[in-house]
């Protein structure tokens, strides 16, 4: 594999809706194992950006080149629909800030963490359950609760479910929407480290939208900061946040609480 | 006797050919379910609205129908049907399988083969087999186009992971011509086998959802499965009380209030006839 050529790479990217700004002439490579934080206050343009990368949202202008399976580099907005939803559900996985937009509530997590196996064609229940079984283990989920529904799980259980079920086919990057968000401090702490371990031993490539300065210094590389739609710093994130450059950088950087 | 006058068949000649129009695409298409103009029928819907609409638009006054209603020729829906049609359309009815050249059904399949001169027409509930999985039809929509169905083995794994085996009796999804994943109505499974192959024309309206779908005569229909799970047909372990047939779909019939009950075919005409046979 190919793996000196960016695994993404955006270029330009706008988007406005009708005349208000969403995110203007945003530009950045992503290598293969490398995960990006990108941080902002709300309405900076961050989930745009996220949707705009995972094509959710038609981009304004620029375009999103991605680097599939097989080594080519194409872009997203050529895919055809089957493509997109087969990359979506293979190469890709993300995960919401609210775990039930992206489980399924009444189906049990074993079925959950299945359905991407199922929808890439395995036809096998002892070996779909085998890899849910083995997935909830890697997730910290104890196996006897595979039969129950995600609504009967605590909130640090269903995120840690949903990133089983985006991780099961072994994608190569996965979207991240405040991951964190919601779960209160020590169950944060806690998936913070599963993400952190499994980001290291599969070499995932991430995106992690936050606004948690705390979570992107503990999972990210590089970062991006972004105010009022454009990106306004970026670079590796240990540099940004121990020496900022931009003002509005200093002042984030400034207002996070002693711990 | 001076019946109100109706065109042949209740609906009026231009809805007939709306229906038509749509029959003629459900069977280029098989599996895929063409939206229609449903009317408003003199019966309310869950009665078999969809499935009167077809009849009446395929219905020709050589014609000879039989309804069924859960196999049963003698149940006040397929009674009412009978004689809706013996009203509006003056045709010939029968609750002979082997005269009838049209046949209405709510859920089951004739336990006698059919032939290629005949039609069976289904009443569908609910046409959509990704429903219950995915409430919202844009997307089951796309999903058929995309012919993206891994969520309908989350169904089935569901069922495994609850019951042990696949659970699921009725409204059996099956695919279509290698093609679409189709709802065949709540038949019970043990009549999906008789879908694939079959030499009748078999029509599905749904007319609350205003759907119809087909499988035209010679398809292969393939009841979904798990290779390690694979696709049963289910029948009552016991033979016919009254007939004494050992491979017909039985029901239970509870004949006291101590616990007694018997089984007895769900095909009445099959029933009757094998005891004609007999006797």
């Amino acid at each position: 594999m190919n793996s000196d050529q960016p695994l993404l790479a955006a270029e330009g990217l706008s988007k406005f809706y009708g005349r208000r700004l969403g995110c203007r002439d945003i530009s950045f490579e992503l290598y293969q194992g490398e995960v990006l934080a990108i941080v902002g206050e709300s309405g900076s343009g961050k989930t745009t950006l996220l949707q705009l990368l995972s094509m959710q949202l038609e981009a304004s202008s620029g375009s999103v080149t991605y680097r599939m399976r097989d080594g080519v580099a194409r872009d997203l907005a050529s895919l055809t629909e089957s493509e997109r939803r087969f990359l979506f559900r293979t190469d890709w996985g993300y995960v919401h800030q609210d775990p039930a937009m992206g489980l399924r509530m009444a189906v049990s997590a074993g079925g959950n963490v299945g359905e991407r196996l199922m929808a890439v064609g395995w036809r096998h229940y002892g070996r779909i359950r085998s890899a849910a079984t083995d997935w909830l283990d890697r997730v910290e989920i104890d196996a006897n609760r595979i039969d129950d529904a995600p609504r009967t799980y605590s909130g640090g259980m269903r995120q840690r479910l949903q990133i089983a079920r985006n991780l099961v086919t072994a994608p190569r990057l996965i979207f991240m929407d405040e991951p964190t968000g919601g779960l209160d401090v020590s169950v944060q702490a806690r998936l913070l480290d599963l993400l952190r371990r499994l980001v290291n031993e599969l070499g995932l490539a991430a995106i992690v939208v936050t606004h948690d300065l705390a979570v992107a210094r503990l999972l990210s590389n590089r970062i991006i900061v972004m105010k009022g739609g454009e990106a306004i710093e970026s670079g590796l994130t240990d540099q940004v946040l121990d020496d900022p450059r931009e003002p509005y950088t200093q002042l984030l950087v400034s207002s996070i609480l002693p711990a | 006797m001076n019946a109100p006058v109706y065109n042949f068949a209740y609906l009026d000649e231009q809805t007939k050919r709306m229906i038509r129009r749509a029959i003629l695409k459900a069977v280029a298409i098989p599996g895929y379910q063409v939206p229609f103009a449903s009317r408003e029928m003199p019966m309310p819907f869950g009665w078999g609205t969809g499935g009167v609409q077809v009849t009446a638009s395929i219905l020709g006054p050589d014609d000879i129908l039989k309804v069924i209603d859960q196999g049963a020729d003698d149940t006040t829906n397929a009674v009412s049907i009978r004689k809706f049609f013996a009203v509006t359309a003056g045709v010939r009815t029968t609750t002979s399988t082997n005269e009838a050249t049209v046949i209405q059904t709510r859920h089951r399949i004739p336990e006698a083969p059919l032939r290629e001169d005949q039609i069976l027409v289904y009443q569908v509930p609910i046409p959509e087999p990704l429903r219950f999985l995915e409430p919202r039809e844009t997307e089951t929509r796309r999903m058929h186009a995309l012919a993206d169905y891994g969520l309908m083995h989350v169904k089935l794994y569901e069922d495994i992971a609850v019951h042990g085996h696949i659970a699921t009796t009725y409204a059996y999804p099956v695919k279509v011509d290698d093609r679409y994943v189709m709802d065949p109505s709540p038949t019970p499974k043990f009549d999906n086998p008789k879908m694939s192959d079959c030499a009748a024309l078999q029509l599905f309206g749904a007319g609350r959802e205003k759907r119809i779908y087909a499988i035209p005569p010679f398809t292969k229909v393939v009841s979904l499965d798990f290779e390690d799970h694979p696709f049963e047909r289910y029948r009552h372990d016991g033979e016919c009380t009254l007939c004494g047939a050992d491979d017909s779909f039985l029901d239970e019939v509870i004949t006291d209030d101590r616990g007694g009950r018997m089984f007895v075919c769900s095909d009445t005409d099959f029933c009757e006839k094998r005891r004609g046979d007999a006797a």
